[in-house]
């Protein structure tokens, strides 16, 4: 039997993956989908611990992170085409439209 | 080494691997395909923790749905590379998110050696139920004790539907009328 720790592990490897992800590239798309593995991470985290206490709690928690992934990259992708349209870049750089 | 303990290692190793391809690609839907198959990885772990339902939703709506929408995003938005990314950033903002990501790796390294390989705080699985992870199984807690939040989950997709039409609807005044010919110049128009 793989141990509980072993998951564990790799969530926060998969994680740190999401989380460099966002800080060095400028692909604002790339930067999206590094947001969705740092929620994946932490749905592979929470399944870990729901199977290691034999409890289903952990489950519903995944199911309703899993619809705000959805929503957000609904929204999300949505606001990326609509700056996309104006900018011509996906640099995230150039993104800085909302700051004042 | 039994079989359980080589499924997750090729399952782990596939999952980083393509996680790490995704974020160092130049070509975008390179890096959409990379993070589908990293997806198919946790969900064959999932599938090893004994989460059958949502291995099953995160295949159908994750692989499925949701990264479908991004490779249609990028083949609207029709990227060629690297040429759409402009020039580079100054010294300083790429030697800090480099630093900073080192530091990340060091922390996240003291993480793991804090916690061992098999002495984990959980420690080892005890023998689930039959029907753990199943839909009954989890429509059973979904539906009594989280009625409320998963009543509010639909309010949330509410908004998200109205969100997403709302945020990528041209303006009114900016469309060109039908008929006088410059249409394909009209994007220009909206510079901002």
């Amino acid at each position: 039997m793989v141990p509980i720790s072993a998951y564990l592990i790799l969530a926060a490897v998969l994680f740190g993956i999401g989380t460099i992800g966002v800080l060095i590239t400028r692909n604002v798309i790339v930067i999206f989908m590094s947001i969705e593995l740092m929620l994946n991470a932490a749905n592979l985290a929470l399944i870990a611990f729901s199977r290691g206490m034999n409890v289903l709690d952990g489950h519903v928690f995944v199911f309703l992170v899993l619809t705000v992934a959805a929503a957000e990259a609904a929204v999300g992708l949505a606001m990326i085409v609509l700056i996309f349209r104006n900018r011509e870049t996906i640099n995230i750089d150039r993104f800085s439209i909302m700051k004042w | 080494m039994n079989l359980d303990t080589i499924v997750f290692l090729v399952s782990a190793v596939v999952a980083v691997f393509s996680a790490t391809m995704m974020i160092s690609q130049r070509n975008t839907v390179a890096s959409v395909l990379y993070l589908i198959l990293s997806l198919l990885a946790q969900a064959v772990l999932y599938i090893q923790l004994s989460a059958l339902f949502l291995s099953a939703v995160l295949i159908i709506v994750y692989a499925g749905a949701i990264m479908v929408l991004f490779l249609f995003v990028v083949m609207l938005l029709n990227l060629r590379g690297n040429q759409d990314l402009g020039d580079k950033p100054s010294p300083v903002s790429r030697i800090t998110k480099y630093l900073v990501s080192i530091l990340l790796v060091v922390e996240l390294v003291f993480i793991i050696r804090g916690i061992g390989f098999d002495t984990g705080t959980v420690g080892i699985m005890t023998l689930a139920a039959d029907d753990f992870g199943s839909v009954a199984a989890v429509a059973r807690i979904l539906f009594t004790n989280y009625l409320y939040p998963f009543e509010l989950t639909g309010v949330l997709l509410l908004v998200a539907i109205v969100g997403a039409v709302v945020v990528s609807k041209r303006e009114k005044s900016y469309e060109t009328p039908a008929g006088s010919g410059n249409m394909p110049d009209d994007r220009k128009k909206v510079e901002i």
